[in-house]
């Protein structure tokens, strides 16, 4: 078996110490051990932006990270942003512009969204399509999540 | 019709607080229990014997359970053809064909045991471009296609490397052509596309001790994988049950069967387990479906008033090396072959030809985006040699009420005309704007139709449960892959049962639970299945009805239902609340009247045919979806560069179930198109696929992606629920070649292949001086 590391960091606002095994990706650490199953696989090798999450507040790729890099730091997944049944206003602001089709890049593409206005709380066009061309949608729902974003800071 | 309450209102997606906050379940996120992972060991080479398997050291290899061989699988697998090995048995036909299967306790365990196995080929000579492949002395790919069974509406030739000759003969073409005063004819090329769904596919499989067989699959039409096993490892369909879920992208490549059989063998082996497989981006680039590669002629004749007398259109298909589904395609296209135009003579070939190229298959558009190409960028030679408006030769030859299509169906609910003039409007066609120095501006359009292909009898079924306090469950076998279906089909539930929406819960398929649907392609769900629901809500509210009649002791007839309350039209005080009605309802007496509500729908289309063997006349559409794209361009002529300035893109809905839905469909089918008009283009090397990631296989992301109009347009379909049909592929159709006419129109340079990458613009402009 692979050599194991013990890690202590935070996810979604709770402290947790677990062990990751050595050259296991961020990704396979937040579905498998995690069971966080909302952030996404789409390539494995940082092309598409599915597996999007925020490390102390900046949008990776977690399959092109290691798990044991998460130690003494902050993780946050799609799963954190809903509270108590109360959806974030970006969430809320995708399900008004219908900024989705089959839903597999989205978890993704609000994270990444996420970190843009927590930077940028009015983004431009440009602003946008700077921050999520990263974020692959084959679905081509581009359009409305630009829309959706711009919705979403004006709240 | 009465007015509509849910149907044609912007209902919120039913899948719509599940797929934002990460809840929604994929595939992947259904593989729990004891798990086992199958990973592939790939052919190096695109033909060749396989002269030595050894598998020895990868079965010592710690953590391996098992490595399966082609000679595992009894049968072949296919659906229209009957071509297709699991694995390769003693040859194989592709770069990245799989040879062998490692399952392993571990994935990683899995691949280090793929490394250990040793294959020698003895390799022979390949065949990579359809023209050679249909030479007399070119190498067969399948020796055995005599012995294959097929569908017995495709025509292989045994000893060749001809899989499907569609051959469709309306008219006199001699006739037309001397008819005509001139006679145009151009050759197109289309390449390889890939559907980079960002989900790859994904199945797993487990046996339970008492022989049932459970697959969970990204499959898009589970009925279709179960149909397919069921032959191909000889067993009863009842102990077969396949799982589809949330389906990341489907675009085609998910429809038929893929790798779920793979796995199968290996769950017998060791009951209990869950042996799944997943895809990496390569093997889900390389190894499933691609879009067939078209190389094509093209000869009309024309009179100079613009009317089209006659037509001969050749195709020639690069099939890849299997082609059980892509057969299907070539015939497609055959059938459709004046496109959206009414072409009084017509004489058309298409040829699927074997290659050792990967696998072609079904893509959005199913044959139509590449046909079309040809046909779209024909009427602009036309235009230009008669020097006539290309937007008047498509109205002048453009489908109406009452035309024939080149199978010589008649279609009836068109506004072909309102398609392309509502974009020509929208991008201000004839309107030349000033472009900036050093740049050019140009404007094109494009029609386009499609109608689903799929066997004529391809049914469709739905159930409904009525639940004691009147809420309903709504069982179907179509699946959800990003289209709105779900949201779709329970609006056409909630209108026809007149229960609210909110009262209405779907889910998505389970063979084991939910009743059949063929498959989920071919934008056909809304019409068939939606049918099928309508239906089984109208049998359900026949039922509801009846019990409330005996209940309330007055003819069905005076009774009317709001949704809540079911009352007699002549005295509302009588009226009983659905839920006295749904909850096994009785007399006042207490003697029951009728137990549980379940309505039951099921569909079959009655209007299409076979087709006429020699000369493809029939019908084989279902409907037939009308759209139009207009589109601006500016071109930079130093750099090659194209810039979309204006996007229009109109389809003919009949109906829009769901306005905003049907939109977004329409955008992002519009942005596929776009993505395969500018950068998309599957490269080989002698069968080896070069791009098989994002980095070197461009497709278009938020920071390309132009601003998009779109117009639904609204003939009823007098067959579909509503007046509905399907739209989900048609808006791809047109995008590639309305964006080539707006270059040609820019530069004068005309392009008859795409992408129209910034060097091929480029290269071409350098050529013109």
């Amino acid at each position: 078996m692979s050599e194991k590391i013990t890690i202590s960091f935070t996810i979604n606002g709770d402290k947790e110490t677990r062990e990751a095994a050595v050259g296991q990706t961020l990704l396979s650490f937040i579905r498998d051990e995690l069971h966080l199953t909302g952030t996404k696989s789409g390539c494995e090798i940082g092309e598409c932006g599915a597996c999007t999450v925020l490390l102390n507040g900046k949008p990776v790729n977690s399959c092109l990270v290691l798990a044991v890099e998460l130690d003494g730091k902050e993780l946050v997944t799609i799963e954190a942003l809903s509270k108590n049944g109360k959806l974030d206003k970006l969430q809320q602001t995708f399900i008004d512009h219908a900024a989705f089709q089959c839903g597999y890049c989205t978890p993704g593409m609000i994270i990444s969204a996420k970190a843009l206005l927590e930077r940028k709380p009015n983004p431009s066009d440009e602003d946008i399509n700077e921050a999520l061309s990263g974020n692959l949608c084959r679905c081509g729902a581009y359009q409305e999540i630009r829309a959706a974003i711009k919705d979403a800071a004006k709240k | 019709m009465s007015e509509l309450k849910c149907v044609g209102k912007a209902v919120t997606r039913k899948d719509a607080i599940e797929k934002v906050t990460g809840s929604a379940e994929f595939i992947e996120d259904r593989f729990l229990g004891p798990l086992l992972y199958a990973k592939m060991k790939k052919s190096t080479v695109a033909h060749g014997k396989i002269k030595k398997l050894d598998l020895s050291k990868a079965l010592k290899h710690p953590g391996v359970k098992t490595v399966l061989t082609g000679k595992d699988y009894k049968n072949k697998i296919g659906l229209y053809l009957v071509d297709r090995d699991f694995m390769a048995v003693d040859k194989v036909r592709f770069w990245g064909e799989p040879v062998a299967l490692v399952v392993a306790s571990t994935e990683k365990a899995a691949a280090e045991a793929v490394e250990l196995i040793e294959v020698d080929y003895e390799e022979l000579p390949g065949v990579f471009d359809p023209f050679e492949a249909l030479k007399p002395e070119a190498p067969l790919i399948h020796e055995e296609l005599g012995s294959y069974e097929v569908v017995p509406i495709f025509y292989p030739k045994a000893g060749t490397n001809v899989a499907n000759h569609f051959k469709l003969r309306k008219g006199d073409t001699e006739k037309g052509f001397a008819e005509a005063d001139i006679v145009i004819e151009k050759e197109y090329y289309v390449p390889q596309m890939q559907h980079v769904p960002i989900e790859t596919h994904k199945a797993a499989a487990h046996w339970s001790p008492d022989g049932k067989l459970t697959v969970w699959s990204t499959a898009q039409s589970p009925n279709v994988v179960r149909q397919l096993l069921a032959k191909a490892f000889e067993m009863p369909m009842h102990k077969i049950r396949v799982i589809s879920s949330y389906i990341g992208g489907g675009f085609g490549c998910k429809a038929g069967a893929s790798l779920e059989g793979l796995v199968v063998p290996v769950a017998q082996k060791f009951p209990g387990y869950v042996v799944r497989i997943v895809f990496n981006r390569e093997e889900d680039m390389q190894g499933t479906f691609t879009r067939q590669a078209l190389y094509s002629t093209l000869k009309t004749g024309v009179r100079k008033d613009g009317r089209i007398t006659a037509l001969e259109y050749k195709m020639i298909w690069d099939g890849g090396a299997y082609t059980e589904y892509g057969v299907n395609i070539v015939r497609a296209a055959g059938y459709s072959s004046s496109g959206a135009y009414d072409i009084p003579n017509v004489k058309t070939d298409s040829y699927c030809v074997y290659t050792n190229n990967s696998i072609g298959g079904p893509v959005r558009g199913f044959g139509m985006c590449e046909m079309q190409w040809g046909i779209e960028r024909q009427i602009d030679y036309i235009a230009r040699e008669l020097n006539m408006d290309p937007l008047e030769v498509r109205l002048i030859n453009g489908m109406k009420k009452g035309s024939t299509t080149a199978s010589g169906q008649v279609v009836h609910d068109v506004d072909y005309e309102k398609c392309l003039k509502t974009v020509a409007d929208q991008i201000g066609w004839g309107k030349k704007e000033q472009p900036e120095k050093g740049k050019l501006r140009g404007k094109g359009i494009a029609g386009l139709v499609k109608c689903p292909a799929q066997p004529s009898n391809a049914a469709s079924s739905a159930i409904i449960r009525i639940n004691e306090d009147g809420t309903a469950h709504v069982m179907i076998g179509a699946t959800e892959m990003g289209q709105g279906m779900l949201t779709a089909i329970s609006q056409i539930a909630s209108e026809a049962l007149n229960i609210p929406i909110e009262k209405i819960d779907i889910k998505v398929p389970d063979t084991d639970f939910t009743p059949y649907e063929w498959q989920s392609v071919g934008s056909r769900i809304t019409y068939t299945c939606g049918t099928s629901v309508k239906r089984a809500a109208e049998d359900a509210l026949g039922q509801i009805y009846y019990i409330a009649a005996n209940l309330l002791e007055v003819p069905v007839e005076d009774l009317t239902f709001d949704g809540k309350i079911v009352y007699s039209t002549k005295d509302p005080e009588i009226k009983a609340t659905i839920r006295e009605v749904a909850d096994s309802c009785k007399k006042c007496t207490g003697e029951g009247i009728a137990g549980p509500i379940i309505g039951k729908g099921s569909f079959v289309p009655k209007n299409m045919t076979n087709l006429d063997p020699e000369t493809g006349q029939g019908n084989p559409g279902m409907f037939y979806c009308f759209g139009a794209t207009g589109v601006e361009v500016e071109v930079d002529i130093e750099t090659g560069v194209i810039k979309v300035l204006q996007l229009a893109t109109s389809i003919d809905a009949g109906k829009a179930i769901n306005p905003q839905l049907c939109t977004v469909q329409l955008h992002g089918g519009t942005i596929m198109g776009l993505s395969t008009a500018l950068y998309e283009d599957v490269r080989f090397d002698k069968g080896v696929m070069l791009n098989r990631n994002f980095t070197d296989y461009k497709i278009a992301s938020i920071d390309n992606t132009p601003h998009i109009e779109s117009f639904i347009i609204e003939t009823p379909e007098t067959n579909g629920p509503y007046g509905a049909r399907g739209i989900g592929e048609q808006p791809m159709i047109g995008v590639a070649p309305a964006v080539a006419n707006a270059v040609c129109d820019a530069l004068g340079v005309e392009f008859n292949t795409f992408p129209l990458t910034p060097e091929r613009v480029w290269r071409a402009l350098k050529e013109k001086k």
